[in-house]
């Protein structure tokens, strides 16, 4: 396990010093200027800004000073907010993300679980139709599309809840953890069916109906435990998926989160916070599918070898 | 314990010789895999009615554009912000070119004069969103395909060979696999969309690049399982080379997975194309896709809700339909399922 | 002798994708107080679905009951509610499965799983019940059961997996224990154990088993009778030397030809040609008739009744009919026949020459 784990951290600076370069120099390459907003500037102006910035010096001086610092969790200056650190820039933004991404997570799993169990143990009636459908639509719409319905319907035309913008406490909040929950769910609600499904017609479930077990002690004492603990491998897809979603659903209900920062850096061509925020994307993910691997890898061994096929 | 009472003619009690044939005999029409599989598949109700839909939106995404005799790129300003109006249709009070002005329902079409129909009304630069919508289903449609075509191809090919030849290549291949398959989607496909110049071919650049792993691990895990077993060993041990044991073995046996794996990737394009549109760094107008005529849509939601209604219920459908097929083919080449 | 279940012309059908499946056609038997009965047979001959539909554990969803009935204490199974059903199962009735590695809750200690049967049925304290179960663990034969009872199922080997689903079964004294294939997944040293420790166990608690298995070898060891089922009927019962020395059923003749022996020198194993039947669509008749050399034409039209042959012993084959020919059972078979008291090959000397 210990070595397991070791090589799986080598692979995961790996992979991080590996985006972090391609990161940098694919910036180099993109077309516009990073100082574009300072466009009055005569030249010698430019020079003086250029150099302030540090994208005077050759690009592999850059490079290595870039991740000297990155070393050090500095992710350097904004070029768009001026004189603002990039760390500064994200930090203030994380927790509106949070609090979305944890909600969105929260709440569409454990709906999601809800779905998936009841759709298994009414298997081929209306429950589980509905919820089959529930999560295939889940799956399907476009979290973004599936937002603006929501924003339209919701907030504009029947004014439930506020149209966006996150200043009207958890009210404001509801619409696009909504929005963002339905893939965790669809993604739940269809595992935890199969699932169920599966572990309902294994042996164990057998025995537990031939000692007297009913319905709800099967259900619940026997099948449950064992469908929920695999939920646990689908958690990386899900986190991002949330991610991708976060960028769409924060910019429609016009959220201060990480992913309305993304968008708009790319918008302005701030080189130095597109940079941060795709390596704080990068790194919450690999963090996340290390996690869920190790936390797996700690229970699997028991359904392996008493779960799977003798 | 009872006896019968009927009387049995003696004859009946004559041995009779049965042929080891009619013991042997198979009750059960012999059916391929694909005939069964095919036949599981049209058992599958929601997948036939999926492929019913799906054919449908792919013969409009052809037609659709040429159906009204309106194109997609004609600025007309005086028709500008038209909402639906088809004609039959506009007597039962909807798609009848009613729409909202300063907060009160007039008929815009008598009010700008407008004999035409816009069957799905027009934008704001006065373009028909019908022959709009179809034309962007076919863009979403071409990118989901090509980007599929690229990473059945790599993927297959790369784990492909990474899975048959084993030992050191495979070691190399799968070293640089798991390098790659840390470094999330998302930030690969906005980054490759940044520096390279907007269009068509990028976002299917954008998609591929790192598309085709899945279907590498996929294939390489496949060619793995059944390379060791014993048909593939009898074949080797009859003279058979890579090539005949690759093509008549290995393929006929991946191919199922490869095609439902297949089916899943393209709505993941499709989302993925809607998706950079959608957030501004994907197809630019006045090209359409179905993700910039969300994004237009979205737009001009509060007053012209149209605009964005359409693509929407598109691009779900499509994608609930490319999702149920994938199910139902996926349930239909499962060998476990086989009673 | 007391009869403590009796089923009675139980037909049973699956409903599948491709058709009614017909998987039960008409069994009968009696299972008497303290015996061991083996059910034998190839697999999807019907003998495992036989003792599942007993215990009501088969998919309600997929499969019906089309006729007959089984009487356990003057209630017939077949009509109890669910709820019923639930109070018999695991305190009247238990069952031992075959697969030991999966057929234990991995995410429940072994302990739990032992006293859950002992609460839902027995007005006991937890103490009490975790008391009984480190004693039912002794009785099976596992060391150390206090500290084993916190354990994981992983933990265990499948021998001793299957000692822990013996326990459970065990659990509530039940009168009928139905053991399916119990052995057959296990090591054969691991066989040998399970089986003594099944004989030792009937001779401490007083318990009705039904044994199903293919294993012609564990029948010999473990039964009091036997009954063998074939194409989703029983087609011969008796006591196991009645049936080992007496066989009349065509089909039992081939089940033991098919036994590798020791004293005889055969030098082929003898293999029954042929498919078993399709349920789906069954032949009419005998069913095996399809597979047999001594087929008659009245067993392609008329399927056989039970033909008595002692007070005991019972076959289903139009050979036992007055008006049927007589005809010669493989050798193997008349040297069986031939130490069996009453058999028409008995030879007052007994071991008889080849």
């Amino acid at each position: 396990m210990v070595k397991y784990i070791g090589k799986r951290l080598v692979y995961m600076f790996l992979t991080m010093f590996l985006i972090a370069t391609a990161t940098f120099f694919l910036m180099q390459t993109l077309p516009g200027s990073p100082i574009a907003s300072y466009s009055k500037l005569n030249e010698s102006q430019r020079a003086i800004v250029e150099k302030k910035y540090g994208i005077d010096k050759p690009k592999p001086v850059q490079y290595a000073i870039y991740m000297k610092n990155l070393a050090k969790g500095d992710l350097g200056t904004s070029f768009v907010f001026k004189g603002k650190s990039v760390n500064d820039l994200l930090s203030t933004r994380l927790k509106p993300s949070m609090v979305l991404g944890a909600q969105a997570m929260v709440f569409g799993t454990l709906i999601g679980i809800l779905l998936g169990m009841l759709a298994a143990l009414r298997q081929n009636t209306f429950w589980d139709y509905g919820s089959t459908f529930l999560a295939i639509l889940g799956s399907s719409i476009p979290s973004f599309v599936f937002a603006s319905l929501l924003q339209y319907w919701v907030a504009s035309q029947w004014h439930l809840l506020p149209v966006g913008l996150w200043n009207d406490g958890w009210k404001s909040s509801i619409l696009p953890s909504i929005a963002l929950a339905m893939g965790p769910l669809a993604m739940a609600a269809r595992f935890i069916r199969t699932e169920m499904i599966e572990v309902l017609s294994s042996d164990y479930i057998t025995l537990a109906k031939a000692k007297g077990a009913n319905g709800f002690e099967i259900a619940f004492k026997h099948a449950f435990r064992n469908a929920l603990i695999p939920l646990i491998t689908v958690l990386g897809p899900v986190t991002a998926g949330l991610v991708t979603g976060s960028l769409v659903i924060e910019q429609i209900f016009a959220i201060p989160g990480i992913g309305e920062q993304f968008v708009s850096s790319i918008m302005t061509n701030d080189h130095a916070t597109i940079m941060g925020t795709t390596l704080l994307f990068s790194v919450f993910l690999i963090v996340v599918i290390f996690i869920v691997d190790i936390l797996y890898g700690i229970i699997d061994p028991r359904i392996r070898l008493s779960g799977g096929k003798g | 314990m009872q006896l019968d009472k009927q009387q049995l003619p003696p004859e009946k009690f004559e041995r009779v010789a049965i042929d080891n044939e009619s013991a042997e005999r198979i009750t059960k029409p012999s059916l391929s895999f694909w005939q069964d599989a095919w036949l599981r598949l049209r058992k599958n109700k929601a997948a036939v009615v999926s492929i019913f839909v799906l054919l449908l939106l792919i013969l409009m995404a052809f037609i659709g554009p040429h159906l009204n005799g309106h194109s997609g790129d004609h600025q007309e300003i005086r028709h500008a912000n038209l909402p639906p109006k088809i004609p039959g249709i506009e007597k039962l009070g909807i798609f009848d070119g009613v729409g909202n002005m300063g907060g009160q329902k007039v008929d815009l079409y008598e009010m700008k004069k407008v004999d035409e129909y816009y069957w799905f009304g027009t934008d704001g630069l006065g373009r028909d969103l019908f022959t709009r919508l179809w034309e962007g289903t076919q863009i979403s449609l071409f990118i989901a395909f090509v980007a599929s075509i690229i990473d059945l191809v790599i993927g297959v090919a790369y784990g492909g060979i990474s899975g048959y030849f084993g030992g050191r290549t495979d070691d190399i291949m799968q070293r640089i696999v798991e390098i790659l398959i840390g470094i999330p989607t998302l930030i690969v496909v906005i980054l490759m969309i940044l520096i390279m110049d907007p269009g068509i071919m990028a976002i299917i650049i954008a998609i591929s690049i790192t598309g085709w792993i899945g279907m590498s691990r996929i294939v390489r895990a496949q060619i793995l399982k059944y390379k060791s077993q014993e048909f593939v060993l009898a074949s080797r041990t009859l003279g058979a080379g890579d090539g005949r044991i690759i093509t008549k073995h290995l393929m006929p046996n991946i191919l199922g997975i490869v095609i439902i794996n297949t089916m899943f990737t393209i709505p993941g394009a499709i989302f993925f194309e809607a998706f950079l549109s959608f957030i501004g760094i994907g197809l630019q107008p006045p090209a359409a896709s179905l993700g910039t005529l969300i994004n237009d849509g979205y737009k001009v939601m509060e007053f012209q809700p149209y605009v964005l209604l359409f693509p929407s219920i598109v691009i779900s459908v499509l994608m609930i339909a490319f999702n149920l097929i994938g199910d139902g083919l996926r349930d239909a080449l499962d060998p476990k399922m086989k009673d | 002798m007391e009869k403590i279940l009796q089923v009675k012309d139980l037909e049973l059908s699956f409903h599948t994708f491709a058709g009614e499946v017909k998987a039960i056609r008409g069994v009968s038997f009696d299972l008497n107080k303290g015996e061991t009965l083996a059910i034998v047979g190839e697999s999807g001959s019907g003998k495992s679905v036989t003792t599942k539909s007993i215990m009501r554990l088969l998919p309600e969803s997929s499969s019906e009951f089309k006729n007959g009935e089984i009487l356990f204490n003057n209630h017939d199974l077949t009509k109890l509610t669910d709820k019923e059903m639930q109070k018999i199962r695991g305190k009247d009735i238990s069952m031992i499965f075959q697969d030991p590695m999966t057929s234990l809750n991995p995410t429940m200690t072994i302990g739990k799983q032992i006293m859950e049967p002992i609460l839902k049925h027995q007005k006991v304290s937890k103490a009490k019940a975790k008391e009984v179960a480190v004693e039912l663990l002794k009785l099976v034969g596992l060391p150390n059961p206090e500290m084993r009872i916190k354990m994981y199922p992983h933990q265990f080997s499948g021998g001793q997996r299957q000692r822990i689903v013996i326990a459970i079964a065990l659990a509530c004294n039940p009168k009928i224990l139905i053991a399916d294939e119990p052995t057959t997944a296990l090591d054969v040293t691991i066989q040998a154990q399970i089986l003594e420790l099944m004989k030792d166990i009937q001779k401490k608690v007083d318990t009705s088993i039904i044994f199903i298995t293919h294993d012609l070898g564990v029948v010999a060891n473990v039964a009091d009778r036997v009954a063998v089922m074939y194409g989703g009927r029983i087609v011969e019962v008796g006591t196991v030397d009645e049936i080992f020395y007496n066989p009349q059923h065509p089909y039992t003749w081939g089940l033991l030809s098919s036994m590798p022996s020791m004293d005889l020198e055969e030098e082929r194993l003898y293999a029954i040609p042929g498919t078993p039947p399709d349920l789906l669509n069954p032949p009419v008749g005998d069913a095996f008739a399809l597979r047999s050399e001594y087929a008659l034409q009245i067993d392609l039209e008329q399927a056989p009744p039970m033909f008595q042959v002692s007070k005991t012993h019972f076959a289903a084959t139009w050979l036992l009919h007055p008006n049927a020919p007589e005809v010669e059972p493989p050798a193997n078979i008349i040297e069986r026949m031939k130490t069996f008291r009453g058999s028409r090959y008995y030879e007052e000397t007994t071991g008889g020459e080849a």
